[in-house]
């Protein structure tokens, strides 16, 4: 197995855990952390890629994960924002809760 | 494969399990900066330090404080009394089963054609700083729009209720 491949692995294995976690959890802000950790494991393999591929000079893939992870950092102060203003709204940040879209 | 590897994966991989899977929501938000942490430690193993430290700045730093506010904030730390999980978690739980397999398939059958170990690429900040100002100045100021108007959305939507209720 080359070294490529074991990131690779880990990346894939973190990606299902943190789908797993957004798919089944009830909880709003859990269902967030769950995709944090999708789009951390898509960092990983930007970065392994970057390290193992033909050109690392050329610095894609680190600028790729770069952009990424504020990109994240965005969505995830939105996210929030937004489950504090459903819990204002409905008392709840239960998903299988909230199944009305009008107030 | 180095057995530092090894250890982080292990780490890394305990900490996402644990933060999807553990009931108090602030135990989990505690485990994601775990898991947080162990990315940047496979960073830092992949000679990206620029990008370890960012991770570790952005995401420890910031992301995770703000997960837990939140969580103090809707007071999401009392565990339901009807489970943590959705009713219908099997469903979730096979599709990320299948995912990952599919991803591992993939992986492993494209093992041969892989890239093996390549020569460290010796990456300073001044060339990331170069190449943030130089090739890749528009997507840098594309991205000081979005964090600008992510900073002023999520203050106009936490703010909002307030104001209607006045």
């Amino acid at each position: 197995m080359t070294p490529l491949s074991g990131y690779l692995i880990v990346a894939a294995l973190l990606f299902s855990i943190g789908l797993a976690g957004a798919l089944t959890r009830r909880n709003a802000i859990l269902v967030l952390i769950g995709i944090e950790l999708m789009l951390n494991a898509a960092n990983l393999n930007l970065i392994a890629f970057w390290r193992y591929g033909p050109h690392p000079e050329a610095l894609t893939g680190m600028m790729f994960a770069i952009f990424s992870i504020a990109v994240a950092a965005a969505e995830a102060a939105v996210g929030l924002g937004l489950v504090i203003s459903i819990h204002r709204h409905a008392h709840t940040t239960d998903l299988d809760r909230m199944n009305r879209m009008k107030g | 494969m180095s057995i530092a590897f090894y250890l982080i994966a292990a780490l890394t991989v305990a900490g996402g399990l644990a933060a999807v899977l553990l009931k108090n929501t602030v135990h989990c938000a505690l485990a994601l900066t775990v898991a947080f942490a162990g990315l940047a430690l496979f960073f830092l193993q992949l000679d990206a330090q620029f990008a370890g430290f960012a991770q570790i700045l952005v995401y420890i730093g910031a992301v995770a404080i703000l997960v837990v506010f939140a969580i103090l904030l809707t007071r999401g730390s009392e565990t339901p009394k009807d489970g943590v999980f959705s009713k219908n978690w099997f469903v979730g739980l096979v599709i990320a089963a299948g995912v990952f397999a599919v991803l591992g398939w993939a992986v492993l059958q494209s093992g041969h054609v892989l890239p093996h170990e390549t020569a460290v690429p010796v990456v300073t900040v001044l060339q990331i700083g170069n190449a943030l100002m130089g090739r890749y100045v528009l997507p840098l100021e594309i991205v000081a729009l979005l964090l600008t108007a992510a900073m002023i959305g999520a203050v106009i939507v936490a703010l909002h209720e307030k104001e209607s209720a006045k």
